[in-house]
């Protein structure tokens, strides 16, 4: 497993671009469902915005100091604010989204422009 | 001779232990923890689990070479610096000298959100990356029950726990797992089901105002334990665990005596005072010199050379040597030489504990070999009567194994049964002395009397004690009809023999005087009668005389008359037989 995965970065607005962290440990099957799941929520709602790092816990502890993580999966959201920090493989794709504010309203003000795209 | 003690050491391994190093913990727990395997320390908030789950962690590091890892999810890294610096350690050093890592893992319950399965393998890794950076032999989770705050699925964290102290002691690392009190059970959540090796309970208790902390443990698997309530204190330099029984008697004793500085006490002890290490229990009244004789017999000690700690509950040391300096007993210069230490504090700045605790830490830096504590009883107020006996008990037991002679004044306040009152304390003690005030004849006088003194031949004379600005003495009391003579009325009785033997050397004077008064006039008599009995003989003499003479005058008379008769010659033989005739004539 790639431990950087990257979409195509949105180069015209910056400021839109989701920077999602994924902490996973090993290359398990909760692992790659996590992913797998990640991708197919960013794929949909916020297609081209978004930058997906995956960190392998197994292979850079010392990161997860950083971000407090405990559990594995974690998803951190860390663009745009306010911070938040999803655990689990994402698995309860509409919890995921309440989460991540996707489900109806997924960027406050940013409404016009998601939807055209 | 090596390979023979390995021999003889049991066959069947015993339970490794990971020594902690905090006072009196490993005594206790007869050598530490469990080693490889997790403890868990519970108890309430403030009772002091954190301090000593990092002291654990200090002392491994400094004491055993033994790093650790500290994962504490109450505290951030400065909080937990801040907290153990008020113990004396620096915590930051040891972190830069890779000796410790501090891991602060924080839970916002609020900011985290739950979708699908998880494990906590990241709490895992987090651990594993902590403890192989710095290769730590133990590790403290503090607390780890915050976890359950932070997640919701509990099914989870509870596989996730096992899985962990699995891991814990697969890893072979000493863990110390720090909870909090739950009602009905150890922990809130229950740790104690995981963690089966070794649970230690403290506990914070306030009786009379005066809070203790207690120790106990509940659980130790494959090793012998003591199963008490341990008091423990939580001092400036760390944790000290008091354990109240003593674990034996078995310390050395000394057949050397000490002296006490009173050289007619010292001769009522078999001439040579009290044996080295001994405790000596002085007990007496309010103003009967209890203080006098305790710092005769620091200064005693201090003229010896010998270390000499003053603890004094009630006085300043200013108060006591200028008090001394009254009696003749000049104790600063031992002080300025520092072989004389004051160590003054009221009985009520703090609990009992605390004050064992103090005293030790200070014999344990200024390691004399004379102790005096003036006076015991002022701490009996700062407990309750079993605290207290247990309390002294430790001490004295603490100072005999350290060697040091130990002599507590004790207060006995009038009209008490004394014997009843002491009982408890004076069987600890091998001496004890007793001071007196004996009233009489309108005045106080004092005594001293040795109750019992262990292992050696004692007076069972009652002594008056007397003080004067030249010290003090001892001197004989009289024992009259009414009772024990003292002060004046002893000076009175003194006074009175004096007059009687006076007496006795007068009389003997005038008798002798008549006898030989007497006698000169026996010889006055007896040269009466020789000069009478001369004149006797005189008298004879001159009558003898007398006789002769007048004879010859008779015959010469005789012849002339002849003569004048013209007698013839023929007469001249009858001169004879007119001789003979002579006495019929007149």
């Amino acid at each position: 497993m790639t431990p950087v995965k990257r979409s195509k970065p949105s180069r015209r607005r910056p400021v839109d671009t989701w920077d999602l962290r994924l902490y996973v440990t090993d290359d398990t099957p909760r692992s790659r469902a996590a992913i797998a799941n990640l991708r197919s929520i960013c794929d949909t709602h916020l297609k081209g915005r978004f930058r997906i790092t995956t960190i392998d816990l197994a292979k850079s502890p010392e990161r997860a100091k950083g971000d407090q993580i405990l559990a594995t999966p974690t998803l951190v959201r860390r663009v745009p604010i306010p911070m938040r920090t999803i655990i689990g493989n994402l698995s309860d794709i509409d919890n995921a989204l309440a989460a991540l504010d996707l489900n109806t309203n997924p960027h406050p003000g940013k409404t016009a422009e998601s939807r055209k795209k | 001779m090596k390979t023979r003690r390995k021999k003889v050491a049991p066959s069947a391994p015993l339970l490794p232990k990971c020594p902690t190093g905090i006072n009196g913990l490993d005594e206790i727990t007869s050598g530490g923890f469990p080693r490889g395997r997790p403890t868990l320390i519970c108890g309430e908030a403030g009772c002091g689990k954190t301090l000593m789950a990092v002291e654990f962690l200090v002392r491994g590091a400094t004491q055993f070479g033994e790093p650790g890892v500290m994962m504490s999810f109450e505290e951030t890294e400065p909080e937990l610096k801040a907290n153990a610096a008020s113990l004396g350690f620096d915590l930051d050093r040891l972190v830069r000298t890779r000796k410790i890592a501090l891991d602060y893992v924080h839970i916002e319950p609020s900011e985290i959100q739950e979708s699908g399965e998880y494990d906590l393998e990241g709490l895992f890794a987090r651990l594993n990356h902590a403890i192989d950076s710095i290769g730590a032999k133990r590790v403290v989770l503090d607390t780890l029950e915050a976890l359950f705050g932070g997640f919701r699925n509990e099914a989870i964290l509870r596989a996730e726990f096992r899985r962990l102290f699995r891991w814990l002691k697969s890893k072979g690392v000493t863990a110390v797992i720090t909870g909090e009190r739950g009602s009905g059970q150890l922990t809130r959540s229950g740790l104690e089901e995981y963690v089966s090796d070794c649970v230690i309970l403290l506990d914070h208790r306030v009786c009379d105002q005066i809070a203790t902390r207690h120790l106990r443990i509940v659980k130790y698997r494959g090793s012998l334990h003591g199963t008490n309530e341990f008091p423990f204190l939580i001092g400036g330099d760390g944790i000290s665990v008091l354990p109240i029984t003593s674990l034996g008697l078995t310390h050395e004793v000394s057949t050397e005596r000490v002296g006490t500085g009173i050289p007619r006490l010292d001769a009522m002890l078999g001439r040579r005072g009290f044996f080295r290490g001994s405790s000596i229990l002085l007990t007496g009244t309010p103003g009967t010199g209890k203080t006098i004789v305790s710092a005769n017999f620091a200064d005693a000690a201090c003229r010896r050379g010998e270390r000499t700690m003053f603890f004094s509950f009630e006085e300043s040391p200013n108060q006591i040597i200028r008090n001394m300096h009254s009696i003749g007993l000049h104790l600063d210069p031992h002080v300025k030489k520092g072989l004389l230490q004051f160590h003054s504090t009221r009985p009520s700045l703090y609990g009992l504990e605390m004050h064992l605790a103090t005293m030790f830490k200070e014999i344990a830096t200024f390691r004399p070999q004379v102790v005096v504590v003036d006076p015991i009883t002022s701490m009996m107020n700062t407990g309750t009567p079993s605290e207290c006996r247990a309390m002294v008990t430790r001490l004295v037991d603490y100072l005999k194994a350290n060697q040091i002679t130990s002599l507590f004044t004790s207060l006995t306040r009038g009209g008490h049964s004394l014997h009843q009152s002491e009982a408890a304390m004076s069987s600890l003690m091998d001496s004890w002395l007793l001071l007196q005030d004996l009233e009489g004849n309108g005045e106080r006088n004092r005594v001293l009397y040795v109750l019992k003194a262990r292992g050696m031949a004692h007076s069972n004379q009652v002594r008056e004690f007397l003080i004067s600005n030249h010290g003090v003495d001892l001197v004989d009391a009289y024992i009259g009809p009414s009772g024990v003579l003292t002060g004046s009325a002893r000076a009175a009785q003194a006074a009175r023999e004096k007059a009687d033997a006076l007496a006795i050397i007068q009389d003997g004077a005038r008798r002798r005087r008549e006898v030989e008064r007497k006698s000169h006039a026996l010889d006055r008599t007896i040269s009466g009668l020789r000069s009478e009995r001369e004149a006797a003989e005189e008298e004879v003499r001159q009558i003898n005389a007398q006789v002769g003479r007048r004879t010859r005058l008779l015959t010469t008379d005789r012849i002339e008359l002849g003569r004048l008769r013209q007698a013839d010659s023929a007469s001249a033989p009858d001169n004879h037989t007119g001789m003979k005739k002579e006495p019929k004539l007149p």
